[in-house]
């Protein structure tokens, strides 16, 4: 993960839930590209393939509400998204996707300010949003949880952590 | 200073005396249960190397979703989590046989007053109505607490909920709880744990109170309770393996709340919630006389036997109407049990319900799918865009007495119109 994400993004509204973002029926699959294949199909109009051509998810209130799937945050990366920034996030969305390596932002302010296709930039390390000529501060995330988003994610980082082969 | 129920249990679990809101504590939880996604947690522990579970006692493993295995994909799943319990000794394994993760560790004395419970479901908060802090995390999580026995967890601000006055006859737990999320909003209480206090609380059943604690993730609480009471104990009495662990924790006095959410019980009316979100509540009025095709009396919400109960008493000696397709699935074998014995299966049987297998049936997409434009009426817990089938299929929710009524209509239907 890089400290600087840049790119395009898509806006959703309020609400957005995990089984809109990857129905239960694709639960089966845990790799990014075929949960990306079904990911937001309920809503149907060229999704999820139009996402592809967005690099930045900004949302609404509460994205992420509803089931804990994992695969959630899973199937965004895999449609090639690299951070989601939201005016509040659900808390299962939330933990989920720092512990699936996707970057994600808290920032309510920046939400009407934007429309779908405008670029801007965030900046992990410094917690800021650059967008038309603003900037929009965001509190950093602690230490713990940059060290698990830089590695990828828990898995990678519970593999760092493991101390020397088993006896 | 004062703690509230959350903070007591985040600061006993994390070895600390006190706790404050916004405190980031290492937790180890009690219990770390897994559900169908028992296989992607061991599947994770496989690529990263690991070998050694912190503690296979606190591990609970239920195949509730998608059970029996309906795909050959499935059934290699389930081979995987069977083989991983049996590996590394985790003697609380329950099989497809045995229903839904929630109702069966409850039943089985699992659940206790004072517990940290994680799990790879976001409705364990259910387990608040036994007085346990139980909340959702995702799988890989799950492989973090086996192997390390803890995780980070942020203590939640609190939330009072006091309730007054009894139902009125055709409202129960659930119309109470579609009131508060459509009143208070999908985040109304997001990252919050919420108490529920009042003198109608004596009153209510160990099952409404599940049915409260489960709905309430809804609002989008991080964890909720239901204080410990005489009902409380009456329900442990017989499970627990070792009765001195009944240990109630209770909030001080002086504990301090964000916010206190009076309910006069007396002033609720049947509620449902309409198609695509939780939030979007309807008084019974505002709705009746929609068309429904399939009525889905299960889930962890409200397929527990005072359930089945309460929808047979409706449907006992009525024929539902003969466009409606009604399946009942029992929230757990104990439940099933219970119901066959007492003769409220054979009721809703010939009704004309169809009674699957005891677990997480169509709520979790198993079986009961809708085709497009048709609608349903479920007593669970979500009514999300295509959660049951197809993104041109509709689910409303409401209580198990509003779903036998509308079952009999063929529409959602008022079922204050069917009783004595």
């Amino acid at each position: 993960m890089e400290s600087i994400i840049q790119g395009r993004i898509y806006k959703f509204g309020d609400n957005i839930n995990s089984d809109v973002i990857i129905p239960g029926r694709y639960l089966i699959y845990i790799d990014r590209e075929r949960l990306a294949q079904h990911a937001f199909e309920m809503l149907g109009d060229g999704f999820p393939d139009k996402l592809r051509a967005f690099d930045i998810l900004v949302a609404g209130r509460n994205f992420g509400c509803g089931s804990a799937r994992e695969q959630a945050a899973t199937a965004i990366q895999g449609l090639g998204i690299k951070a989601v920034v939201a005016c509040s996030f659900a808390r299962t969305f939330y933990r989920n996707a720092i512990n699936d390596g996707l970057p994600i932002v808290e920032c309510p302010e920046l939400y009407p300010a934007v429309r779908e296709g405008d670029e801007m930039r965030i900046d992990l390390s410094t917690g800021k949003i650059h967008h038309g000529a603003k900037d929009y501060p965001f509190p950093v995330m602690p230490d713990s949880v940059r060290r698990i988003l830089e590695l990828g994610g828990l898995a990678e980082y519970l593999k760092s952590q493991l101390s020397g082969p088993p006896a | 200073m004062g703690m509230t129920i959350a903070e007591k249990i985040l600061a006993a679990k994390s070895g600390k005396s006190n706790v404050a809101p916004g405190e980031i504590v290492d937790a180890y939880p009690d219990l770390v249960m897994s559900h169908t996604a028992t296989w992607r947690s061991a599947s994770v522990m496989k690529r990263i190397g690991a070998e050694k579970l912190y503690d296979p006692n606190r591990l609970a493993i239920v195949l509730d979703h998608i059970s029996p295995a309906k795909t050959e994909k499935y059934a290699a799943d389930q081979q995987i989590s069977r083989n991983f319990a049996r590996a590394h000794g985790v003697q609380k394994f329950y099989d497809i046989d045995a229903g839904i993760a929630h109702l069966v560790l409850m039943e089985a004395g699992h659940v206790k007053p004072g517990d940290l419970i994680v799990g790879t479901d976001s409705h364990c908060t259910i387990y608040g109505s036994l007085g346990a802090l139980g909340t959702g995390i995702g799988y890989t999580e799950v492989t973090s607490v086996w192997i390390t026995g803890k995780l980070w967890m942020k203590v939640p601000a609190s939330i009072r909920i006091v309730l007054d006055g009894k139902f009125a006859p055709g409202v129960f737990a659930k119309d109470l709880m579609l009131h508060l999320i459509g009143s208070l909003g999908a985040d109304g209480c997001s990252y919050k744990s919420v108490e529920f206090y009042g003198g109608s609380v004596p009153n209510l059943s160990v099952s409404d109170r599940m049915t409260m604690t489960n709905l309430a993730m809804e609002m989008g609480v991080k964890c909720v309770f239901v204080p410990p009471d005489e009902k409380t104990a009456a329900y442990l009495e017989n499970r627990l393996e070792d009765k001195s662990t009944y240990r109630p924790v209770f909030a001080d006095a002086n504990a301090i709340y964000e916010r206190e959410i009076p309910v006069n019980l007396v002033e609720l009316q049947p509620m449902v919630a309409c198609p695509h979100e939780v939030e979007n509540t309807k008084p019974i009025g505002e709705v009746a006389g929609t068309h429904i095709d399939q009525a889905f009396l299960g889930s962890c919400a409200n397929a527990k036997y005072e359930d089945l109960v309460v929808a047979a008493a409706i449907l006992k000696g009525r024929k539902i109407h003969p466009g409606v397709r009604l399946i009942v699935t029992p929230g757990s074998k104990q439940i099933l049990l219970e119901a066959m014995n007492s003769g409220v299966l054979q009721t809703l049987i010939e009704s004309g319900g169809l009674v699957t297998n005891p677990g997480c049936g169509a709520c979790a997409g198993d079986g009961g799918m809708l085709a497009d434009g048709e609608v349903c009426l479920s007593t669970a817990n979500r009514n999300f865009l295509g959660r049951m089938g197809s993104g041109k299929s509709q689910i409303y929710l409401s209580s198990p007495a509003t779903l036998a009524a509308s079952a009999i209509k063929g529409a959602i239907a008022d079922p204050r119109e069917f009783l004595q």
